[in-house]
Order: structure tokens, then C-alpha cells, then sequence
């Protein structure tokens, strides 16, 4: 019988010999296609005796076996080289500047708020609000500002047309009216927070005629003056994320509060700019005290029976502090630069989880 | 309020130094806003003598002097024409800073002359606006020593902030009195003994109104043969110092008095006053030449001090001309009275005067101290310009000021969070100059002293004492918790507001924040600018009107932003405007604008002018994140007559309005000076109903079988509203129809004039089993027909 060892090298030959896939196939075709050499070679195994026909079957099975790891191989081998010649084709220019996306932001002012009602929020105080358009009892005579008092003269409110009955209307000269309106409404405890434009009549360098404040007030039967300077330290910390900053209580005067207090944060003057911490200076940021005994009584709660503190803090003023703006006015300017600049992403949402410092 | 440290120990005893001193006014609440250490910029400034003052041999007003500085002799070529041998002036080597102009001074040749530093004016170092030549020291000041020292110009100023309820505080003796309440010195006494008169006082005072509390008291007493004129160094020294100009004797002790004591006087020429004075409210006509060379028309609601023939002066707020003090005085008539502090703020305030007493008597002053302020006042007069005094004569009493008032020293605890001994704090009211009484345990009656009107109930009582203890000694302590975690801090209402605004932004636009306000014919151009909401005194005529709408006030914005190189802006904002004047006529708005390009041309993407339909996904963006679903949205032709009225529409839910969006009207733009093109939305937020009942979702069912996709296009008249299509087909079996997207709108060759193609791709979604060949054929034929029936238009074949 015929050795298969030359038909074996004829065959692995061509095999390694084919320089593409395309002359791999052909060579596959004529080796183990329909009538390829193999192929032919089984179906001549028929006219063999058994035992001849034994041997001669596993031998063409095991050299088919063979054929077919190398085809496996080459084929491997060549789709390697072809790729390579692909790769070695194709090219895009990386370096050109990607499709811009979205670049809107969220205001500073915003993002201040969103951080203080996070901060608020965690001590469990709810957000409460109120209209800009006030009427006197509410920006005024509730919290124990009469006609004549000097602290009306210095807020320097914008006024709306008299009215039939005389009365006028104002544009709010504080959040405080939202104090009233909240403890007219809900009994006692009552813990809110009321962030809001406001609006005085001033405008130059340091005052713009809207801006924004956030009020606060607790009320219940047994808060006192040590629940506001922790409450109100806690805050200062937590909201320009420095353990350590030095908060100061002074005694001042509020007309709506009894007793007072100006709270003043520590900074540093040295070398012409401001920081924020310790630095042996102070800044005045809020104030506060404890609601006087008239705004409880005038809002229909019982001062023998309630007490409780409110604050007010200008949110310009600390958003300027903490991002390093440096003059009010740019804020209501709405330059587009200034508003990227000083603005935040869309999915930075502020959270005490996540952290207050940016 | 200004002082000086000096001025300030005329009345404390006291060994704290300023700083100390600084720091116990801050923490009792008067807030010390400056100090000016007048000292240490005039350090450099020495006591020179000038040796020899020749000519300059090379000008002929300039002088060449050697002076003497103590520890040389320097040659310094001088101008003044004041400079003469033998004088003592002030000399600044070179490297002095001059605080007038802030140059540093240098070595000089002038006109061939050497000059080594300079001998200065007045001007020169701030304290003084004329220019007379250089300043003459008194002869035997040593040499070489800092001037301002000499001088005792080294005295610290302070400027204390003093809340409106201190008007106690108003007098250097006042702050005196807190600072000694707070243990830094002790309280001078103050020489308040009576002048004996020498004769009867000649003029009377009839008080007449306007009404009782007008002026419960009136003191007034006459020196004579007096002689007006400057008054000494040291008044002078201390009124400048805290910024008033010394006039003459008479007027310096008064405002001197003013400030040192918190007591308000005022002097009259006795000899141009005619009669014996009245004080009433002022008659129909009647005005007043003042001090301050200014007529003002009164009105019967002021309180004013008349003779027979004219008004003299307005009561507590300032005199007048006619009886002015001047040199030629040489008798005077001293009032010291109480006026009705309401009163006296509203005429000041009507005749928009500001003086030093207005501010006193419209704090309220110490009822008890008028009598004192004229007696301190005649001994001065006395000492400074001779004369003799007659005797006092008082009108009306001294009014009822007595009160007092329960405190329970527990309270400091409870109400104050401090924990202080009865004890202590009974010494602290005390030492404020309240009189106590103890009629039972655990319990005072505190009555105030009669300079602190302003306290006033327990409260009040306990702020004194955390005051003056300290409160820094207060502890902080944590606002008790709630038990578990805290309750959301917004409504649903208020997250969502957040939710729309992080929407926007993350769609590009970027966020502003503008006014409130706008100017008024604006306004009129955006719905409304009805009277009500009106501001009656802007602060400029810009802002004079509430906003009915934000539109505006970012068409503004844009426009300044494209002015500036930005033409492309995106901006929006989430503000309130306004539609009247009451609580519900303040509307919450997300309100948004593209102006410009999509953005700048770049190499993939050259952008497109914005339009209508980058609005509207801003507008439907905004209300799905208020939790308004897109499909359950309707479209209204009707908008407001700011849009454009074909390239706009409203957005309603039902019959409520949810909002507009489209393009701006050419008009409003043109009005605006804003480059077009501009699109625009607004989204009354607050208006999308909430969610009601049970939260979370509707359970998810997900179909195991391959959804199909088939492509249909109509022929339909061109003015057709593409979504009306749509909805038909989506109508044809809501079951079965998963999506429908629009993906071709086709007018031009192959479809008549008038007419447009729409293509849509529906998709298929079996849940029960495989679509068959058969059911397919029969939906499409379905949809065919429905659309059909509902656009008037046909299948494209």
C-alpha cells in the first residue's frame, strides 16, 4: 500500500505555503473538500479487506486530524497578519476636539442654598416660604417694629401704591415675615428655615437692592441661648467645612429678638486678603437671638409657655466668603463667564454625606 | 459715635489698656467699628526747631532753613511764608510717608539747593483742610520727640457702633458707665452741682403742644455779659478729634455736652429773642431759617420754640439763624428740654434733617439728667466766657419713667443657657444702676435706672446679665435631636423645583438670577405692568415695576452677554414673577432662553439657529422633571403676544396652563434691541399636579416575545400638526402599540404643492404570543385606514 508520509509533506506543505486565507480555503477544499486528496483516499477505503482497511482508515484519520490542526494554525496565523494590516491601515486623528456637551450650570447662589437647607435639613429643620410682596403686620408690626421705630427708618424698604385703606404694601425687608406666617399657621415645636429673595432700597458697591437671606427659627418649650450658639456654631462649621473655625457671639439688638446676639466668624486680614478660619480677626456673618416675648404673642403663641431662637443670615454674603467672590455686584451682572466660572455641575447636588466643601 | 481713648478716661477710672478696653465694648455689644491710631501714622513727624530761615538765594519765595532736629542740623528748602528763625515746626525726614498725598518724601535739590527733608502743614498730615503755611509748635516742646505726642494728637479714636436701643450709649460718659458696669474701671463722679443764679431768669416758657408729650419739660436759664469766642485748646483738640469743627465757645459747649454727656442743649442769642417763647406746633405757614442755612416750611405736627414775632427753632432737631450764637453775643439763653422722640423723628425725617440731637432725642433720652445737662452746661459757659447766671427756669415736670418688672434669676438658665449665682447677677443689674427688690424667693423686682429706657421685661433683664457676663461664658449645646433621622427638609413640591433646575442646566442652559424687578414699559410688553405693583420710590427707573415675567429680564442678559462676545447664550432661571400683589399672585417660573446658535461652528458640527423645537424639548424637559409626562401634555395655538404666534404654543394639562414655549415675537425683540433669533419658555412649575397616593411603580411586565417594527408614510396637507397623526396612530390598538417615532418629514419633488410626506416607524410589542404574517397585515391595515380617516390624508405608495 501507498505510504501517506509523502502525500503527509505534500500536504502540510501546502498548507504552510498558502500566503492568505483566501489560498488556505483553496488549499482546504483540495485536501479535505468533496474531492480533496483525503477525501478521495476514504473512499477508497471500501475496496480494502477489514484488518487492511483498519489500519488504513486510522492512518488517514490521524494525518486528517493532523491537516486539520495545521489548516487551524495557519488560519489563526494568517487572520493575525491580517488584522495587523488592518490596524497598520486604520487611523483617526485622537487630538481632535471632542463634540461639546452640555455646559450649562447651577448658580452659586443655588448651590449655597441647596448646602443650607442640607445642613438645616440634618439638624430638622423643613423648609418653609412666604411671598416677596409683604403687607406691614407681617415685615413689620408682628416682630414688634412700630411706625416710629428707628430700625424701620433703616431698613430702607421699597414701597407699592397706597391702597384704598391707606395701607401700602411692601417688598419684603427680610425673610422674618415667614416667621410669622409659620407660627400663625402650625403649633409649636416648630423648627424651618426660610431661604428668599429680599429686597432694600440700596444699591453700590456692598448692597444690591434684591438679594437673598435665609431665616430660622426654633420653637418649643425649653430651647435657649446654648441651643443657638450650638446650633448656629455647628452650622458656620459645617457649611465652610473647617472644624476648628472660631464663631463669636455678641450681644447686639434686633427689634424681633430678646436677647440678641451678632455672630462673627474668624478670618484673617494678612496680606491684603481674607481668609476664612482661624486667623485672629473677625467677620460678622448673621444675626440672632431669642424670639422677643411681643413676636410670640403677636403670632398667637404663648410666651409664658414658648420661647425658642431665630437668625437671619445674608446668603450673598456667605457665598461670596466661601467661594472666594470677590465683589456683590458681579453676582446680578449674569455674565456668562462669571456664571461658569463661579457656577456648579448640574449633578453636583450638596449633601452632608457627601460633604459641604467644594 | 466717636471717642478717645483720653476723652474716654475724663470719665473712667481705669488702668485696662485699649485693646482691652476694645475687646469688653465688643462683647457688651458695642461694636467698636474703628480705631484710629492717629499716633503711629505721625510717628515720623518730629518737634524741629528752624535755627536760621534766609532767603533762597535762587527764588524769591522760597526760604532756606536750618533746622534742628535734636539730633542734627539739616538744611530744608521751604516755601510757607511762615517760616521764620526761631520757630518751632514739624519736620519729616526724608522716607516719610505724607498721609495727605501718600508720597514718600525724598532728598532734594531745589534750585541748586540741597533739601534733606521738610517741614510741614497742617494739610499735609491730614489734620486740617487750609494750607496757611507750615505749623507753629508752642516754643518748649522737646526736640527731636514725635509731634503728635507733644501735641497729645496720639490719642487713640474710637468709633463705636451703638444700636438704636442704646441711646444711653450716645455719650462718652454712657460707655463710660457700661464699660464700669463690666468691672474694666470705676465710674468717675461728675460735678453736677448747681450755678446759684444771680437774678431772676427774664425769659418765661409757655408749653402749648402740639400735644402733651410733645415736650413734658423744658429748662432754660439766661447768662449774661458773657463774651463769646474760641474755645480753648483742649475743647477744640477733643471735638476735632471725633470730627467736629470747632466754631466758637458757646456752640463748642454744646456739642460738646452733646457728646461727652448725651445731652442735647441748644444756645439762643438772648438778646435777638423778643418775648418770652412759647413752644406749640407750628402754624399753617409758618418756616424756619436754620442753622444750617437752609429754609425749612413746617407743619403743625412739629414741635417748635416761637417768640412773639417768629419761629426760633424746631424742637430736639435744629435752630434757627435768627437767634444763632456768634461772636457779637453777649448773652445767651441755654435750653434743656424733652421732646416727644416720635415726634422728633418724624419731622426730622419729613425735613430730611440730620443733626446730632434728632439722633439723641428720637433714641430717647435720660429724663432725669436735664436739669445736670444745663447746670453742667452754665458752669462750662461760665468758666470758658464769663457772665453771670440767672436762676433756672423749669416748665413742665419731669415725666413718669418709674417701671419695673419681675425677673427670675432662673430664667438666665432657661432663657439664657447660662448657669450664674443670684447673687452675681443681682450685682449686675445693680452695678447697670437698676434699683432691686426681693419680695420673694426666687424672685426680683428690677426697676431700670432712668438713662435705659430701652429695658423692658425679663427677657430684657436677662439679656443684661448674659451681657455683661459674658456670652462667650455661654456653653454651646446641640439642639436636641429628633429620635431617628430627621424628616425630609423640603416638600415634595420644593424637590422637585430642584429637580427641574439641575434639568435645565444639565440641558445647557446655564442659570441666572436677576431682579425682581424691571422697568415698567418692559413690563408692559410681557402681559401686564398694572399699578399695584408698582414700586413708588425705585432705585432707579430701570426697576420700577414687578416682573410679569422673566422673559425679559434674560432677553436683557443675553443681549448684555452677546454685547460682550457671548452671542450664543443659553440662560435660564427658576424665580417668581408677579401678577398682583397678594400672596397668590406670585407664581413660581422655570423660565429659559436660546438666543444665537446652537453653538459656535466647529469641525463636526457647524450648528444651527436655535428654533421652536429646542424650546419645546427645554419646556417638556422641564415639566417631565416636575413630573408631568410629555404624552399627557396638550398643545394650544393660543400664546402670549411675546411669541411668535406661528412658532409657538401653550402646553396644557387638561385646561390648566403649564407653560409656553416657542419663538420669541420680532416685535419684542426689535423693542429690546436683541439680535435675534430667540426662543423661549416658561413653566409654571407649581402648577403640575402632584403625585397623589401610593408611591413607587407600577409593577414592570416584560414581553417574551420579538417586538416588530414596520415603516408607514401619509401624504397629508402641509398645515397638518404632525402630532395629530401621531395620536391617531397611536390610538389604533394602545395594546399592541409600544412606540411611534416620527423619522421623516418630506415636502419637495414627488409630493404636490401643499401637501408634505410624514413617515413614521411603528413598533410592535405581542404579549401573548408571535405576531403572525396575517395579524400584522390586518393592523397595518387598520392603522392605514384610521390615519386616513383622522388627517384627510393617504398612504404615500
Amino acid at each position: 500500500m501507498e505510504s501517506l508520509d509523502h502525500l503527509r509533506d505534500e500536504i502540510l506543505r501546502l498548507i504552510r505555503q498558502a500566503a492568505s486565507l483566501d489560498a488556505l480555503e483553496q488549499a482546504r477544499v483540495a485536501i479535505l473538500g468533496r474531492k480533496g486528496r483525503i477525501t478521495e483516499l476514504m473512499k477508497g477505503l471500501g475496496a480494502l479487506d477489514p484488518a487492511a482497511r483498519r489500519e488504513r482508515g486510522q492512518a488517514l484519520n490521524r494525518l486528517k486530524d493532523e491537516v486539520e490542526e495545521a489548516i487551524g494554525h495557519a488560519t489563526r496565523r494568517l487572520e493575525d497578519a491580517a488584522l495587523r494590516a488592518r490596524l497598520a491601515e486604520e487611523r483617526v486623528d485622537v487630538s481632535l476636539p471632542v463634540r461639546a456637551e452640555s455646559d450649562g450650570r447651577v448658580h452659586a447662589l443655588t448651590q449655597t442654598i441647596d448646602e443650607i437647607v442640607a445642613i438645616f435639613g440634618e439638624m430638622g429643620f423643613n423648609v418653609a416660604e412666604g411671598p416677596d410682596i409683604e403687607d406691614d403686620f407681617h415685615n413689620f408690626a408682628a416682630l414688634n417694629i412700630p411706625p416710629e421705630h428707628p430700625a424701620r427708618q433703616e431698613q430702607d424698604t421699597f414701597y407699592l401704591p397706597e391702597q384704598k385703606d391707606g395701607s401700602r404694601k411692601v417688598l419684603r425687608t427680610h425673610t422674618s415675615p415667614v416667621q410669622v406666617r409659620t407660627m400663625l399657621a402650625v403649633k409649636p415645636p416648630i423648627r424651618i428655615i426660610v431661604p428668599g429673595r429680599i429686597f432694600r432700597s440700596d444699591h453700590d458697591a456692598t448692597h444690591s437692592p434684591m438679594f437673598h437671606q435665609v431665616e430660622g427659627l426654633v420653637i418649643d418649650q425649653s430651647t435657649h441661648m446654648g441651643h443657638l450658639k450650638g446650633c448656629l456654631i455647628e452650622f458656620c462649621r459645617a457649611f465652610f467645612d473647617i472644624g476648628d473655625l472660631p464663631v463669636r457671639f455678641r450681644p447686639s439688638y434686633f427689634p424681633f429678638t430678646e436677647p440678641s446676639a451678632e455672630v462673627d466668624i474668624g478670618c484673617s486680614r494678612a496680606g491684603g486678603g481674607l481668609t476664612i478660619g482661624a486667623g485672629g480677626d473677625w467677620l460678622e456673618i448673621l444675626g440672632s437671638g431669642m424670639v422677643h416675648p411681643k413676636v410670640l404673642a403677636n403670632c398667637g403663641i404663648d410666651p409664658a409657655r414658648y420661647q425658642g431662637f431665630a437668625f437671619g443670615m445674608g446668603i450673598e454674603r456667605i457665598a461670596m466668603l466661601k467661594y472666594g467672590i470677590p465683589d456683590l455686584r458681579t453676582i446680578y451682572d449674569n455674565d456668562l463667564r462669571w456664571l461658569r466660572h463661579y457656577g456648579f455641575l448640574p449633578l453636583d447636588v450638596p449633601s452632608v454625606t457627601g460633604g459641604l466643601g467644594r | 459715635m466717636k471717642t478717645t481713648l483720653a476723652w474716654l478716661k475724663t470719665h473712667l477710672d481705669t488702668a485696662a489698656a485699649l485693646g482691652e478696653i476694645v475687646e469688653t465694648l465688643v462683647m457688651r455689644g458695642l461694636e467698636v467699628d474703628g480705631i484710629e491710631d492717629r499716633g503711629c501714622a505721625l510717628a515720623p513727624f518730629i518737634v524741629a526747631r528752624v535755627v536760621s530761615a534766609e532767603p533762597h538765594p535762587n527764588a524769591d519765595k522760597l526760604r532756606l532753613c536750618l533746622v534742628d532736629t535734636g539730633s542734627e542740623m539739616v538744611q530744608v528748602v521751604c516755601g510757607a511764608p511762615n517760616a521764620r528763625t526761631g520757630m518751632l515746626g514739624v519736620f519729616a525726614p526724608p522716607g516719610t510717608v505724607i498721609p495727605k498725598t501718600g508720597m514718600v518724601l525724598k532728598r532734594s535739590t531745589i534750585r541748586g539747593q540741597a533739601s534733606n527733608g521738610m517741614l510741614v502743614s497742617a494739610a499735609e498730615l491730614d489734620l486740617a483742610e487750609d494750607h496757611e503755611g507750615i505749623i507753629e509748635l508752642p516754643q518748649g516742646l522737646p526736640l527731636g520727640q514725635p509731634f503728635a505726642a507733644a501735641m497729645g494728637l496720639d490719642d487713640p479714636v474710637l468709633d463705636i457702633k451703638v444700636t438704636p436701643n442704646r441711646g444711653d450709649c450716645l455719650g462718652v460718659r454712657g460707655i463710660a458707665r457700661d464699660l464700669a458696669a463690666s468691672g474694666l474701671g470705676k465710674l468717675k463722679p461728675l460735678d453736677m452741682s448747681p450755678v446759684p443764679g444771680r437774678f431772676a431768669c427774664p425769659i418765661a416758657v409757655h408749653l402749648a403742644g402740639p400735644d402733651d408729650k410733645a415736650c413734658p419739660l423744658f429748662i432754660g436759664r439766661v447768662v449774661r455779659n458773657l463774651s463769646n469766642r474760641p474755645s480753648p485748646r483742649w475743647l477744640q483738640d477733643r471735638l476735632a478729634a471725633i470730627g467736629l469743627r470747632p466754631i466758637s465757645a458757646l456752640v463748642d459747649i454744646t456739642n460738646f455736652i452733646t457728646f461727652d454727656l448725651n445731652r442735647p442743649l441748644h444756645v439762643f442769642d438772648a438778646d435777638k429773642i423778643a418775648s418770652d417763647l412759647v413752644v406749640r406746633g407750628a402754624r399753617p405757614g409758618e418756616s424756619l431759617a436754620a442753622l444750617n442755612g437752609r429754609t425749612y416750611a413746617l407743619d403743625a405736627e412739629m414741635t417748635v420754640i416761637a417768640d412773639d414775632s417768629a419761629v426760633l427753632s424746631l424742637g430736639g432737631v435744629i435752630g434757627g439763624e435768627s437767634t444763632g450764637c456768634t461772636e457779637a453775643t453777649r448773652a445767651v439763653y441755654i435750653e434743656a428740654a424733652l421732646f416727644d422722640p416720635v415726634r422728633t423723628a418724624a419731622t426730622g425725617r419729613k425735613l430730611q434733617i440730620q443733626s446730632d440731637a434728632r439722633y439723641r432725642f428720637e433714641r430717647g433720652l435720660d429724663p432725669e439728667f436735664t436739669r445736670p445737662g444745663i447746670e453742667i452746661a452754665t458752669q462750662l459757659i461760665l468758666e470758658l466766657c464769663g457772665g453771670e447766671a440767672s436762676a433756672v427756669a423749669v416748665s413742665g415736670a419731669v415725666p413718669q419713667w418709674r417701671r419695673s418688672y419681675r425677673f427670675r434669676p432662673a430664667r438666665t438658665l432657661s432663657l439664657g443657657g447660662l448657669e450664674l449665682a443670684a447673687p452675681e447677677q443681682r450685682r449686675i443689674l445693680a452695678a447697670l444702676g437698676c434699683t432691686l427688690s426681693e419680695p420673694a424667693a426666687e424672685e426680683l423686682v428690677v426697676e431700670p435706672p432712668s438713662w435705659r429706657g430701652d429695658m423692658e421685661g425679663e427677657a430684657d433683664l436677662v439679656e443684661e446679665v448674659l451681657r455683661i457676663h459674658g456670652y462667650d461664658r455661654i456653653a454651646p449645646l446641640a439642639l436636641p435631636r429628633e429620635a431617628g433621622l430627621p424628616k425630609p427638609a423640603l416638600s415634595p413640591a420644593q424637590r422637585r423645583r430642584g429637580l427641574v433646575r439641575r434639568t435645565l442646566a444639565a440641558r445647557g442652559l446655564v442659570e441666572a438670577v436677576t431682579f425682581s424687578f424691571m422697568p415698567r414699559p418692559l413690563a408692559e410688553f410681557f402681559g401686564a405692568a398694572p399699578k399695584s405693583l408698582a414700586i413708588v420710590n425705585p432705585i432707579s427707573a430701570d426697576l420700577d415695576q414687578m416682573r410679569p415675567s422673566i422673559l425679559p429680564n434674560l432677553l436683557r442678559t443675553a443681549q448684555r452677554n452677546a454685547d460682550r462676545g457671548e452671542a450664543n447664550g443659553a440662560l435660564f432661571e427658576l424665580g417668581p414673577q408677579y401678577r398682583d400683589d397678594t400672596p397668590e399672585g406670585q407664581d413660581l417660573v422655570a423660565a429659559g432662553l436660546r438666543v444665537g446658535r446652537t453653538g459656535p461652528k466647529r469641525w463636526d458640527d457647524l450648528g444651527r439657529a436655535v428654533d421652536a423645537l429646542l424650546a419645546k424639548a427645554d419646556a417638556l424637559a422641564a415639566l417631565a422633571a416636575a413630573g408631568a409626562a410629555p404624552e399627557s401634555l396638550q398643545l394650544a395655538g393660543e400664546v402670549p403676544e411675546w411669541y411668535h404666534p406661528g412658532r409657538a404654543a401653550t402646553l396644557r394639562l387638561g385646561t390648566k396652563v403649564l407653560g409656553y414655549f416657542g419663538e420669541l415675537h420680532p416685535g419684542v425683540l426689535k423693542e429690546m434691541d436683541v439680535e435675534g433669533p430667540a426662543v423661549g419658555f416658561e413653566i409654571f412649575v407649581d402648577h403640575v399636579p402632584l403625585p397623589r397616593g401610593r408611591r413607587g411603580r407600577p409593577p414592570l411586565k416584560l414581553s417574551a416575545f420579538q417586538p416588530v417594527e414596520r415603516d408607514f408614510a401619509f401624504i397629508v396637507d402641509a398645515a397638518l400638526p404632525a402630532e395629530s397623526l401621531l395620536r391617531a396612530a397611536r390610538g389604533v390598538d394602545r395594546k399592541l402599540v409600544a412606540d411611534i417615532r416620527l423619522f421623516d418629514v418630506y415636502t419637495g419633488p414627488g409630493i404636490e404643492a401643499g401637501r408634505k410626506s410624514l413617515a413614521i416607524t411603528v413598533v410592535l410589542q405581542p404579549e401573548e404570543a408571535t405576531l403572525t404574517d396575517a395579524a400584522l397585515e390586518a393592523f397595518s391595515q387598520r392603522l392605514i385606514a384610521v390615519v386616513e380617516k383622522a388627517t384627510g390624508g393617504s398612504l404615500r405608495r
